[in-house]
């Protein structure tokens, strides 16, 4: 039987073996009850303590909510989300803000271990000085909905770095978040924008000030743990003049049988020479074999370069979920401005995955680069759709893309959609497209040297997505290596 | 137990289009230990095929015979456990595997074949130091151990770089496909050294060549003559200058 079948049989029984970061912790949840309403609106902003003019903005938001449908154009079917069968608060139960990591809760930490949190990392998360040599890594832990532990807050505090959860900046720095969200994305910009900016309960805000390069890379990682509830993390990252900073995200997420929904909202604001650098590695629960109880995941993720020369550069690694929507986004609205997409989009079992990116160039000689790499499996699908816009103004705009598609097994799908705009005669665009499947050559060839299948699998992909890791921040890039060995293991054929 | 490979009646087949076609059709092939065998034969008499069957390529199908390697049925296991236990294939066409680093690709697969034979594996400092030795005396640059493997490589370039490999992963038996072919006088002489150089008591190889020149760098303990699927012939290493001078006719007619 030719290797391909046969590997694609291996797989396929592999699939059927349990996520391996599958599991709950056993913390008590402050739940809401079930339902959205003004009311429960209400309850989240009051939770919060907030302000009212952070309890208007939700309303405000909640309303849009309510006259808008989700959108039907992606290339993913699931049945329809019952928006009043969920719980859109959900925080463990505390006695007040813990002071110390001492105050933490050791369920917690565990599940940091379990998560495979770099050893250095949980090092700093327990405040050991001088841990490694490398760049320190400040984690911003959000366990589901509230963020329970921050680190590094002083050092960044000296450089004049603000890094706190966002509910805390709405607090903290009100003049701040008033000022730039929902600027980028605006609330009723689509359905799940405006719902998440009605029910957000938490997520990162950063605050990078004139001239300033953040110390440190910031991370954090993300972890849906309550039952049934839905996760709304709102990100708001302001680099000002010459500011540069760089992000981590990611996150697992524990077993289930019903499907969860996430919509997240990011909003990134590069003024004139400021770099922000969004990297992410994401690697929800992608649901049984059946497709049963994986995460749906719907993101609108924004960036825009308003000063001259600033850059955004987006890299994401998607290996999870049961639905993903995401389309990370660059505006080049200032003079010179540079845009970058960097993804690798992992789907196998029954995963359907719509992602891609839009470049939107208004200003003159704005540059933006996409490179897409597509991996898919099993009998699942994946679509790249990609948007260039070059506006009258965008005169000497480029923009190079590159998607690449990989297939393994013949049951799954690919799909390249780009959308090219071009209203200007001087810009110009480029963009190449391959699709190739992991030959019976490629896989004899590395196991005739030792190779077992799987490793064979895992080192051809790893070298097709190359170009896309080499963008990731040291600390990410071996966490991201070993999660496609992970979903190749249960997703490969 | 001085047959270190021993084949028997070996029968392949493979699907072309639908239809099975039998390549291979009753092999018998003999290799003691610590000895170099050549195999020489016209184009599509099944070199290529008897070595992919030897390291373990699943599209070829084995309907008959027997393939053994120390004393284990060699056809009995996949293709990474055959490189375990020593075997190794000079591919006649090298792959090409874009993105994958060409020192990580071998460190790996020394690691994987060290691991299986309960050997130590051997850490990044180490194992460049060996390649860079290797790629040395192999007269390669080291920039070839940068790139991704086989990846715009020239034919030359390839040949040498499964030559590194086989040094690297230490074979006891090495099947090296049409090695030369491709290769300027200089560089064959280069590769044959490789070769040469890992003989002993406990390195056996199967030199699959068109050509005595080869030979005469790589000097076999036998030679056999490969036609339609079968040894027609064996001998020592004057039956590849008798080749050369009259070619393959007289002994496929004797065969016949
Ligand atoms: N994948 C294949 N499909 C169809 N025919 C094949 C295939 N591989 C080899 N053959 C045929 O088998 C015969 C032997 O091929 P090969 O082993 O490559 O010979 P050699 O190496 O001696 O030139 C040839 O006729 C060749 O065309
Ligand atoms: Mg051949």
């Amino acid at each position: 039987m030719p290797a391909v079948s046969e590997t694609r049989e291996a797989v396929e029984k592999l699939a059927k073996s349990n996520y391996e970061w599958g599991f709950e912790t056993n913390v008590e949840m402050d739940l809401a009850p079930k339902g959205l309403n003004e009311d429960i609106v209400r309850l989240i902003s009051a939770r919060k303590k907030e302000p009212q003019w952070m309890l208007d903005w939700r309303l405000k938001a909640f309303r849009a909510w309510q006259d808008m449908s989700e959108p039907d154009w992606a290339k993913i079917k699931h049945p329809p989300i019952d928006y009043q069968d969920a719980h859109y608060f959900a925080q463990p139960k505390k006695k007040s803000g813990p002071k110390s990591l001492d105050e933490v809760d050791p369920e917690l930490l565990r599940t940091y271990e379990k998560l495979g949190i770099p050893l250095h990392e949980q090092e700093m998360l327990a405040g050991v000085e001088g841990a490694g040599q490398k760049t320190p890594v400040a984690v911003d832990a959000v366990f589901d909905s509230v963020s329970v532990a921050t680190t590094f807050r002083k050092t960044l505090a000296e450089a004049g770095v603000i890094f706190c959860p966002i509910s805390e900046a709405i607090i903290e720095h009100p003049e701040l978040v008033k000022k730039y969200l929902g600027t980028v994305v605006p609330v009723a910009d689509n359905f799940f924008s405006a719902l998440n900016s009605a029910v957000f309960t938490d997520g990162s805000f950063v605050y990078v000030p004139k001239g300033v390069r953040c110390p440190m890379e910031l991370s954090t990682y993300f972890r849906i743990n309550a039952r049934n509830t839905g996760q709304f993390e709102r990100t708001l990252i302001i680099a000002e003049d010459q500011a540069t900073v760089s992000y981590l995200e990611g996150c697992t997420a524990p077993q289930r049988d019903e499907n969860q929904l996430h919509a997240a909202v990011v909003e990134l604001v590069a003024m004139e020479d400021a770099f922000i650098k969004y990297s992410t590695v994401q690697n929800w629960y992608p649901g049984d074999e059946n497709g049963k109880g994986g995460i749906y995941n719907f993101v609108t993720k924004r960036g825009i370069c308003k000063g001259d020369r600033a850059r955004i550069s987006w890299t994401q690694v998607e290996t999870g979920s049961a639905i993903t929507w995401k389309y990370p986004s660059c505006i080049l609205a200032g003079k010179g401005s540079v845009g970058e997409f960097y993804s690798v989009a992992v789907t196998n079992g029954r995963q359907q995955a719509d992602t891609g990116t839009k470049m939107i160039h208004l200003a003159p000689d704005t540059r933006s680069t996409i490179v897409a790499k597509t991996i898919s499996a099993g009998q699942s699908d994946s679509t790249y759709r990609g948007l260039v816009r070059m506006q009258p103004k965008a005169r000497n705009g480029r923009n190079f893309t590159q998607c690449d598609s990989l297939l393994i097994g013949d049951q799954c799908g690919a799909h390249t959609v780009p959308y090219i705009e071009s209203r200007n005669m001087s810009a110009r665009i480029e963009h190449e497209a391959t699709t190739s499947k992991i030959s019976e050559d490629q896989l004899f060839y590395c196991r005739s040297r030792g190779f077992s299948e799987e490793e064979a699998v895992g080192l051809i992909v790893n070298g097709f997505c190359r170009e896309v890791l080499k963008e990731l921040p040291m600390e990410f890039a071996v966490e991201a290596q070993k999660l496609l060995q992970i979903s190749l293991e249960g997703s490969v054929g | 137990m001085s047959d270190f490979l021993k084949i028997e009646g070996l029968k392949a087949q493979i699907d072309a289009d639908g239809t099975p076609k039998e390549i291979l059709k009753g092999l018998d092939l003999t290799i003691p230990k610590g000895e170099v065998h050549a195999i020489m034969g016209p184009n599509g008499s099944g070199k290529s095929t008897l070595s992919y069957v030897l390291a373990g390529r699943e599209d070829y199908e084995v309907t008959g015979g027997s393939a053994h390697f120390k004393g284990q049925d060699l056809l009995e296991l996949e293709p990474e456990e055959r490189a375990a236990l020593g075997v190794f294939l000079a591919f006649q066409s090298p792959v090409e595997l874009p993105g994958v680093n060409n020192a990580n690709f071998l460190r790996t697969a020394v690691n994987a074949v060290r691991k299986a034979r309960g050997e130590e594996e051997l850490d990044a400092v180490s194992f460049l130091k060996l390649a860079r030795e290797e790629t040395s005396r192999l007269s390669m640059s080291g920039e070839m151990l940068k790139r991704a493997v086989n990846v715009g490589f020239s034919g030359g370039e390839k040949k040498r770089n499964e030559v590194l490999q086989m040094r690297l992963l230490k074979p006891s038996l090495a099947i090296l496909d049409e090695t030369d072919s491709g290769l300027d006088i200089d560089a064959l002489r280069i590769v044959a050294e490789g070769v040469n150089s890992l003989r002993g008591p406990d390195f056996s190889s199967l030199v699959i060549t068109h050509h005595q020149r080869l030979l005469e760098y790589i000097v076999p303990d036998r030679v056999h003559v490969m036609a339609h699927g079968r040894i027609i012939h064996s001998g020592g290493p004057e039956v590849a200058t008798l080749l050369e001078k009259q070619g393959y006719k007289q002994f496929l007619e004797a065969a016949a």
